[in-house]
């Protein structure tokens, strides 16, 4: 997986709470068998005016004049700035695929859905909660400075305004340890090898009936 | 100490190691596997060159993709019309194949939803852990089992390990007290408790559904509340084992028999909360109070009591819930303080693994039995869960009365639920669904989706509008 220690880009917003993960990439593009192929799809709903498809090429379709990651002053953001509940629904991990193909690296909301805040660290893509005064504060200095960046740290845990403040947030140990060294959790999960297996050993005396199944 | 919640006995079961940095590798017992968020996770096995720890772990069955129109389904795969949809079902056919896994293929009998073939097959059993590429495999969690959803990295790493690394969740009780009315059914409550506490509500928590109405609930009905636990945020629902969790078990295909059933009930006895157990939270409803619901909007907490009027944005005071209220009503094409009643409806979906199962098959087929179909009402389409809920519902002669109320009888399957076959609304078609999301686009560009129980998907289809079932009478 890939690492994630630090990260400097220009803010981009989703202006609204609840966004779903079928917003986020409509089940349409989830016929895939790939990972990847899904950046010109996400938000395709209201990132576009037509309807999308996988067989509908995305060059020269019409683009949604009022979503906002279509301004001009939004192109190239990698850091979304989203309202409570960001990536409820659907389990879909082609949703951080989407997202991380688009171009983010963090995104900053009060809070967020639970299956898609650990998809989120599965593929490098910081999820970071703020309260919701400071997320306010955020979307207001975003709209008023064109140009907008923040600096995410993981290493210190903080998101450094432009003006040098620094916003500290809370991260699991394990989850940004995984991170910041970009590791297989595979791998790291199978060094335990041994007691997975004792654990069943175990189980198998005690509930046999786990252990033969379609027998 | 404490006693423990049923959520505690069932983490504490299947820790392998807790970990210094606060997380803990948790053992899986039954992975459930279908055609949308697997492929990528065998393709990532493969390119790593792993193997699965325990295939005999692993059931998998092909439901999002596959069509519902007898036509389409005649000659399995490759009637599949969609070229992208027939390449993933071909796909996991493909993949378990070739690892030996236990698949129950598109035209096999026992093909069904994966949340409803889980239970019905036994493969789904009290004390396990199990989970699914997908969000609502909540629904298990009615047998006391520890059930939820996952993504396709972890998919691929229960295959590779049959652990996940997880941290454990908070507990909270949702308990409803009293009884529910007549007409009142366990898609109305579970609607009420979403708009209680919301679609957040549950977020980092493990919900147990516990209090008189659930100790009275079917197994069917608790497995329609607890597939609805992640509506409200939390990737796991559960209910206490009893008398009816062992009932509807036993003589299940996969169930444990003869001294392996003793053994197992043994155990799954203590499948409760301890009466001293400590809960983080505890939300309380009251039965009796609760009244078929009708979902307005664009979340599933934007719920009504069918007499309920939809909200007006001017009287909300939060300004991002107003721009809520004000962008659902848009898209949704409603006008603030409309009657819910007054809401016309151009189709009814009956299905999902929500509402797909024989209990909802029979309470839809006794609202339309006699009646006819509102001509203004395009399609209606009776969409059963499995293949076996198929079989037993046409052996009580459920098809013919759905028919002969103008309703269509098709093959299993997702179907319209999120429209990734061809069962879609179009732009702008309000339906009576028996789903669980009324997300923009769920079920198809520019549809507009309505909460509702089977009975009150079936009554709409009747009247060509919301109508409480309860009003309905005798035919």
């Amino acid at each position: 997986m890939r690492a994630f220690t630090q990260h400097t880009g220009l803010v981009g917003p989703i202006d609204r709470a609840n966004v779903d993960t079928d917003l986020i990439i409509p089940k349409q593009f989830l016929k895939s068998i790939k990972r990847s192929g899904f950046g010109p799809n996400a938000f395709d709903e209201l990132r576009y005016l037509d309807e999308g498809s996988p067989e509908k090429p995305n060059d020269g379709r019409p683009l949604n004049p009022q979503f906002p990651l279509n301004f001009e002053r939004y192109q190239g953001a990698s850091i979304l700035l989203t309202r409570k509940n960001f990536g409820c629904g659907s389990s879909r991990e082609h949703a951080p695929w989407a997202l991380d193909e688009y171009g983010f690296r963090a995104i900053i909301a009060p809070s967020f859905a639970d299956i898609f805040f650990n998809n989120c660290f599965k593929n490098g893509i910081l999820p970071i909660v703020l309260p919701d005064d400071i997320v306010e504060q955020l979307f207001a200095e975003m709209y008023a400075q064109e140009g907008y960046r923040l600096t995410v740290d993981l290493e210190r845990q903080v998101v450094v305004k432009p003006s040098g403040e620094a916003l500290a947030f809370e991260v699991d140990e394990f989850r940004k340890h995984c991170l910041l060294n970009g590791f297989d959790e595979i791998g790291v999960t199978l060094r335990d090898a041994d007691k997975i297996t004792a654990y069943e050993q175990a189980r198998k005396k005690t509930a046999p009936w786990l252990f033969n199944f379609g027998a | 100490m404490a006693g423990k919640t049923l959520y505690d006995k069932l983490w504490d079961l299947h820790v392998v190691s807790q970990r210094d940095d606060g997380s803990a590798l948790v053992y899986i017992d039954r992975h459930i596997i279908h055609e949308v968020t697997s492929p990528q996770a065998f393709e990532g096995l493969r390119l790593a060159k792993r193997k699965p720890w325990r295939v005999d772990s692993v059931v998998a069955t092909p439901d999002h993709n596959v069509p519902t129109t007898r036509a389409e389904r005649a000659s399995g795969i490759a009637g599949i019309a969609d070229p992208t949809s027939k390449i993933q079902v071909q796909t996991l056919d493909d993949n378990c194949e070739a690892l030996g896994i236990l698949e129950f293929k598109i035209n096999d009998q026992r093909q069904g939803i994966v949340h409803v073939v889980g239970p019905e097959s036994g493969a789904c059993l009290p004390g396990m852990t199990i989970v699914c590429g997908d969000s609502h495999t909540s629904t298990n969690g009615a047998l006391g089992a520890l059930s939820i959803g996952i993504g396709t990295s972890e998919v691929e790493h229960v295959l590779a390990t049959q652990c996940l690394v997880a941290k454990k969740m908070k507990n909270m009780l949702v308990r409803v007290d009293g009884e529910l009315g007549l007409g009142v059914t366990p898609k109305d409550v579970v609607l009420a408790i979403i708009g209680k506490i919301g679609t957040a509500g549950g977020t980092g928590y493990a919900i147990e559904f516990g209090g008189d109405v659930f100790k009275a609930m079917t197994m069917e009905g608790r497995l329609t509340v607890c597939n609805m636990a992640i509506e409200a945020g939390a990737r796991a629902g559960m209910v206490a084992v009893d008398a009816t969790t062992l009932n509807y078990v036993k003589n299940k295909t996969f169930a444990p028999k003869g001294e392996a059933w003793d053994m197992a009930v043994a155990q799954w006895r203590h499948l409760h909360s301890d009466s001293d157990a400590k809960f983080d939270e505890v939300v309380v409803l009251n039965g009796a109070l609760i009244e078929p619901q009708v979902s307005w909007g664009t979340s599933p907490e934007m719920v009504l009591p069918i007499h309920g009027v939809v909200p007006n944005p001017a009287n909300e005071a939060d300004e991002v819930k107003k721009a809520g209220i004000e962008r659902a009503l848009k898209y949704m094409g409603l006008k603030a303080e409309q009657a819910i009643c007054d809401i016309r409806i151009d189709r009814v979906f009956i299905g999902s693994c929500t509402n797909s199962r024989i209990e909802d098959m029979r309470a839809a087929a006794a609202v339309v039995k006699g009646r006819q179909k509102a001509t203004s009402v395009k399609e209606a389409i009776v969409v059963p869960g499995s293949g076996l809920v198929k079989q037993q519902a046409e052996a009580e002669g459920l098809d013919k009365i759905f028919v002969a109320a103008g309703f269509e009888w098709r093959e299993p399957g997702c179907s319209m639920c999120l429209a990734m076959n061809a069962d879609r609304l179009n732009d702008g078609e309000h339906c009576a669904s028996t789903s669980n999301r009324n997300f923009e686009g769920r079920q198809g560009y520019g549809g507009r989706t309505h909460l509702v129980s089977p009975a009150m998907a079936a009554a709409a289809g009747i009247a060509g509008h919301f109508i409480d079932v309860r009003t309905m009478g005798e035919v």
